[in-house]
């Protein structure tokens, strides 16, 4: 766990340092209405995670309140205020993969990771969550794991896919 | 077409269409390789490497065009590949089977029989399309393009008839001849509510206003549905000129694609077609030569079920929660940002090119009365062959399942089919053979919704996929109406206790006045349709209720819980567990 700790930079970096990257984007989407989704989503893409420091800062550039900002962030289940791990893990449960040994996916999933839903192991690989429906239905029992997908999925195989990871 | 290259005009259109069928006439073969995320997750892109390779080998590069397409449309047996002008169909394939393939077909013209689509009720293998019974008897509109053209060429489009429908519309009709052809077509909305689109158009082209907007609804959340994903990925430019035709006949300047985020190679199909249109001119200013300007943006949803719903889309576009608007004002009179708004959805959008290039009276020969044309369906669950199919409206249920699919898988006996979602219903074999339209289908208690066709064989529990459905509306309600927010936690908390054996008398009927009273007091479509799954089982299934609150019993053997409460009652004479809570409490 502690190789995972990067040094922290907050003393020594400025807010507008921090979010250099994101103030930029901003500034080109500037005068674009209903702006603030996409830029939720590069901002998590840059930064990982959405802390209440960044939303304050987005909330500050877009000139809107914290809590609107913060009110869209939490309606979203795509946005995360907590980080994630390397490989975020969706298990699709969808009616069909539902109807198809999904469940015993998650199962699986969750004895081998030794995590919940929503939680995140404690090296920061892996990150557990469902999904409602990749619409891979005719293929289940999926899951999507950073936006690949793996279809007909058998729970005995799941180490196999995690090793295919690394 | 030469990089760089404008389209000015219609017979500059023309002339791309023309040279890009002379470039073509060299080759004797058309391979066309799946390449939907169905297929790639199945390896596809080896197979295509192998292809290539093999076709390199063998110096048949002049001779066999290689065109990497969207859905072919028979998931449950990918990685397919299907070679024309014969159109034969190999399925599972892997990369090690084409060498093979190559040689015998593509070098000596022989069909290698053994690797082609097997049929396992008739027990042999049946090698072209046009044979195949999940095939024969598809009407391809919508997805006329979808597995054949390689779904990131314009030109490929192009050479299919593309973008003629909307150069014919922008140069030749008035928008209001326009919105008369789709109108008269009788075209319903394909998302699910089935309004008629060309009144949606009319009565946004007849709301004055400088600016105006089109929306594409590519948010497919209904699970089960995976048609808009396969038109999106395997015929982009179809969505593009469907939305050109939209802003034109209604006035829109701008236009907007909202795909949800679990769909990431449909966005990026789209925006390389749209960068694509862009480039020749198809969107942008001053569109072949004319006045009309017009632009799309993507939006990519953030996983938020309820955004499907027009007016929480709306919000989300906005840079809000996806929280639904009260209606009226309707969209097209006051959508985004305030500004008259046509939402269509995808299937939708790409019928509407052939409805302009063949006429209305030749669409409207399709269908029945109450729904005209064809519609795409995807077929998941207990079948033998899942995909999509896309079929004339009014098809028997029966025949999708027992002619197309093939039947049950491993001889199981059918006990119920969900359509619509959650927010539909379970269709039981007494009405199997009622004929496929948006009226009917109500009729006997559910929806077409968005077109999914989810079988169920005998050994699934109804209360079980019930305890699903309701999980699933619970945790996407929005929360702003205290009926739908609080009501399907109750409702969710006695289906939970059912499963567990702590069900009790009158369960039933609270559900459903619970049901009724969500139904009735939920202001946009997820709240009213929410119960829907749960008073379509009690409807059909109510002794498997019952069997689960008195006798402890699950026929399909998926409520373990209830069986330890059923032998901890009867076989070890302990208090049973429903008992030990009850005192507990």
């Amino acid at each position: 766990m502690s190789t995972m700790v990067k040094p922290c930079k907050c003393a020594t970096e400025t807010k507008e340092e921090l979010y250099y990257k994101i103030s930029e984007i901003i500034e080109d989407y500037r005068g674009k209405e209903g702006s603030l989704i996409p830029i939720l989503h590069i901002a998590q893409g840059i930064y990982g995670y959405l802390t209440p420091e960044l939303l304050q800062f987005i909330a500050e550039k877009l000139d809107m309140p914290f809590s609107k900002v913060y009110g869209v962030a939490t309606f979203y289940s795509y946005f995360t205020i907590t980080p994630r791990g390397e490989y975020t893990i969706r298990v699709c449960l969808g009616t069909s993969c539902y109807l198809q040994g999904g469940k015993k996916v998650l199962a699986q999933l969750k004895k081998q990771l030794g995590i919940e839903i929503g939680q995140t192991t404690p090296d920061g690989k892996y990150t557990l969550e469902v999904v409602r429906c990749i619409g891979e239905c005719g293929i289940a029992p999926n899951i999507s794991i950073n936006n690949t997908s793996f279809t007909q999925v058998d729970p005995d195989k799941i180490g196999e896919i995690l090793e295919s990871l690394s | 077409m030469t990089k760089g290259m404008r389209i000015r005009n219609l017979q500059e259109l023309e002339n791309v269409r023309k040279q890009y069928d002379e470039k073509q006439k060299k080759y004797q073969y058309r391979v066309a390789v799946c390449s939907g995320t169905g297929c790639i997750s199945s390896k596809c892109e080896d197979v295509r490497d192998a292809l290539l390779e093999a076709i390199d080998k063998n110096g048949l590069a002049e001779k066999v065009f290689v065109s990497c397409t969207g859905c072919i449309g028979l998931c449950s047996l990918g990685p397919l590949m299907a070679v024309y002008p014969e159109g034969v169909l190999y399925t599972e394939l892997t990369p090690e089977l084409i060498p093979e393939i190559v040689k015998s077909h593509l070098v000596n013209g022989e069909i290698k029989t053994e690797n082609t689509y097997f049929d396992v009720k008739k027990k042999e293998h049946v090698p072209h399309i046009n044979d195949i019974d999940f095939f024969k008897d598809q009407v391809r509109i919508s997805l006329r393009n979808c597995g054949y053209i390689d779904c990131t060429s314009l030109e490929e489009y192009i050479a299919r008839d593309g973008y003629q429908a909307f150069a014919r519309a922008l140069l030749e009709m008035k928008p209001a001849e326009v919105v008369r052809e789709v109108k008269s077509s009788g075209l319903r909305g394909r998302g699910g509510a089935g309004f008629p689109t060309g009144v949606k158009w009319e009565s946004t082209l007849n709301t004055p206003g400088k600016e105006k907007y089109i929306i594409c609804n590519a948010d497919e959340g209904i699970p089960g549905s995976y048609m808009d994903k396969a038109l999106l990925e395997g015929d982009p430019h179809t969505i593009i000129e469907g939305m050109l035709i939209g802003a034109y006949a209604v006035g829109a300047t701008s236009g907007y694609a909202y795909i949800r985020a679990e769909y990431p190679l449909a966005v990026e199909r789209l925006d390389i077609a749209i960068n694509q249109a862009r480039k020749a001119g198809l969107l942008g200013v001053n569109i072949l030569g004319s006045r009309f300007d017009f632009d799309i943006e993507i939006r990519t949803g953030a996983g938020a079920f309820i955004c499907g719903e027009e007016t929480a889309m709306l919000q989300s576009i906005e840079g809000l929660r996806g929280e639904p608007r009260q209606k009226p004002p309707l969209p097209t009179e006051s959508g985004l940002f305030g500004k008259p708004t046509v939402i269509n959805n995808v299937e939708t959008l790409a019928s509407i090119p052939p409805i302009l290039l063949n006429g209305p009276a030749w669409y409207s020969a399709f269908g029945t009365e109450d729904t005209k044309g064809t519609k795409i369906f995807s077929l998941s669950g207990n079948m033998v062959n899942n995909g999509l199919i896309e079929v004339p409206m009014g098809v028997t249920l029966r025949k999708i399942l027992e002619e197309i699919s093939g039947g049950m898988k491993d001889n199981k006996t059918f006990k119920a089919a969900q359509t619509g979602g959650p927010s539909g219903g379970c269709i039981t074999s007494e009405f199997l053979d009622t004929p496929l339209d948006f009226s009917s289908m109500q009729k006997i208690g559910t929806i077409m919704g968005s077109g999914d066709f989810v079988v169920m064989d005998e050994d699934t529990c109804m209360i079980d996929m019930v305890k699903y459905f309701m999980e699933f509306v619970q945790e996407e309600s929005c929360g702003r109406c205290t009926s739908c927010r609080i009501g399907t936690k109750r409702m969710l908390e006695i289906i939970e206790r059912i499963t567990l054996g702590e069900g009790k008398e009158g369960d039933v009927e609270l559900l459903e006045e619970l049901g009724y009273t969500i139904q009735e007091t939920s202001a946009c479509g997820l709240g009213q349709t929410a119960p829907n799954s749960v008073l379509s089982t009690i409807r059909y299934f109510r002794d498997e209720y019952n069997e689960h609150i008195r006798n402890k019993h699950c026929r399909g053997g998926i409520c373990t819980d209830l069986a330890q409460v059923s032998r901890a009652g009867k076989t070890e004479g302990q208090p049973c567990k429903v008992l030990q809570l009850t005192t507990r409490r």
